[in-house]
């Protein structure tokens, strides 16, 4: 594969090998959550939860600050990520406006309206050149 | 003689699967989508098919980060619905075919397709939504059910030649089945979305037209095309669409379309449906 194709697509995570290494006990964690009690306890205490996780400071503190592309950086995949939104009670589009940067109701009216366009978003060259 | 006789794709948005459970769809947001089902449902009561092979993937439910398998194929007996961290979808427990499984595993192993085989798994929305979209809410699913997990989540999932080529092994295999069986296999997940980072909520209604109307008349050149294409274009999640190609590669390569339905969005993503016979 050539990384570089995959980094010219903007704004757009690539839950490589990579991430896979950095993100294999983060997504432990993330995963744990499907289960009540653990959710139970994550709620009575995240960062006490969070300890019994190996996760690197940076991790927890994107976990406690819901910086959800921060995650993403960090090696958290998506769908172990969704386990948290659960936790917390929020619907997976609410998740994907904060990465996006807006307001759930501003998303939820754009996807309605037919999405996010791919005019505009699908390479970084090209938006560069335009 | 076991015969494979239609190909169906969907998507398997999980909160089309909640809308059902809470009793939503007469709701205007997903009233529409509903009604584009309603074709599907009315052809497999009339096609009574006794078992469907249904490609999907597990989205960190059956699998951990512990073991990625590329192709997983279940060979149980019976398969509970997953509770996701939210409580179990209220469907009914997925009845599988051991005997058919058994044979395709070995069928396909032997035919070079090296895939896992697995005896105890539960099954997620990637699932049970396809066939709640198929048959509606009955109390018990009306055929047997052989699931084939394909890892689209973790970078790179199989290539869209490797899964038409599964496919076409898939259909060698279920014809050299000697018992009595009617075959249909579903390609589920997609089409257009992405769920991560700054672009989320993307979506491409060209792009997803295109698959639509390659995934009837030219799977070749739909199988060529490479990963980096389905995530630039249909975002990072469209990628799942790869799972298609298995459903597509198991039937003729001139098929009849009996139905299609396209409809953008449930929550993040851009709804497809087809129904593929053989010609």
């Amino acid at each position: 594969m050539s990384q570089r194709e995959f980094d010219d697509i903007p704004g757009t995570p690539l839950f490589d090998g990579g991430m896979a290494q950095k993100g294999y006990h983060f997504n432990t964690f993330f995963m744990s959550l499907m289960k009540s009690d653990n959710r139970a306890a994550f709620k009575a205490g995240e960062a006490a939860y969070m300890e019994n996780y190996s996760l690197s400071a940076e991790q927890k503190q994107a976990v406690l600050a819901r910086d959800w592309n921060g995650m993403t950086a960090l090696g958290g995949n998506v769908f172990f990520m969704v386990k948290l939104a659960a936790t917390d009670g929020i619907a997976v589009a609410q998740m994907c406006a904060s990465m996006a940067g807006m307001a759930p109701a501003d998303y939820m009216r754009m996807m309605v309206a037919g999405g996010r366009p791919i005019a505009g978003n699908r390479s970084r060259d090209q938006n560069k050149a335009a | 003689m076991a015969q494979l006789v239609a190909g169906i794709g969907t998507s398997h948005v999980p909160a089309i699967g909640m809308a059902l459970d809470t009793g939503k769809t007469a709701e205007p947001y997903w009233k529409p989508l509903f009604a584009g089902y309603e074709f599907t449902k009315a052809w497999l009561a009339r096609e009574k098919p006794d078992v469907i092979i249904l490609v999907y993937n597990d989205h960190a439910n059956a699998f951990s980060m512990d073991i990625v398998p590329t192709f997983a194929l279940g060979c149980a007996a019976e398969y509970q619905p997953a509770d996701e961290g939210w409580g179990a979808r209220p469907v009914p427990v997925v009845k599988g075919d051991p005997e058919l499984a058994w044979h395709l595993a070995e069928s396909l192993i032997l035919d070079e397709f090296d895939i896992t085989i697995v005896n105890k798994m539960d099954v997620d929305h990637g699932l049970t939504v396809p066939l709640s979209l198929m048959f509606g809410q009955p109390p018990a699913w009306p055929c047997k059910v052989i699931p084939l997990a394909v890892n689209v989540i973790q970078y790179p999932p199989p290539t869209g030649r490797r899964c038409y080529a599964l496919g076409q092994a898939i259909r060698r295999a279920v014809e050299a089945f000697g018992p009595e069986r009617r075959v249909v296999i579903a390609g589920t997940g997609g089409l257009s979305h992405q769920i991560q980072g700054q672009r989320a909520g993307l979506i491409n209604s060209a792009w997803d037209h295109a698959f639509l109307d390659q995934i009837t008349n030219d799977p070749e050149t739909l199988a060529r095309i490479p990963h980096v294409d389905y995530v630039r274009e249909a975002g990072s999640e469209g990628i799942e669409m790869v799972m298609w190609l298995v459903m597509r590669g198991a039937l003729d390569a001139r098929v009849k379309e009996l139905h299609r339905f396209y409809h953008v969005p449930a929550s993040n993503t851009a709804v497809g449906h087809i129904v593929l016979e053989n010609a």
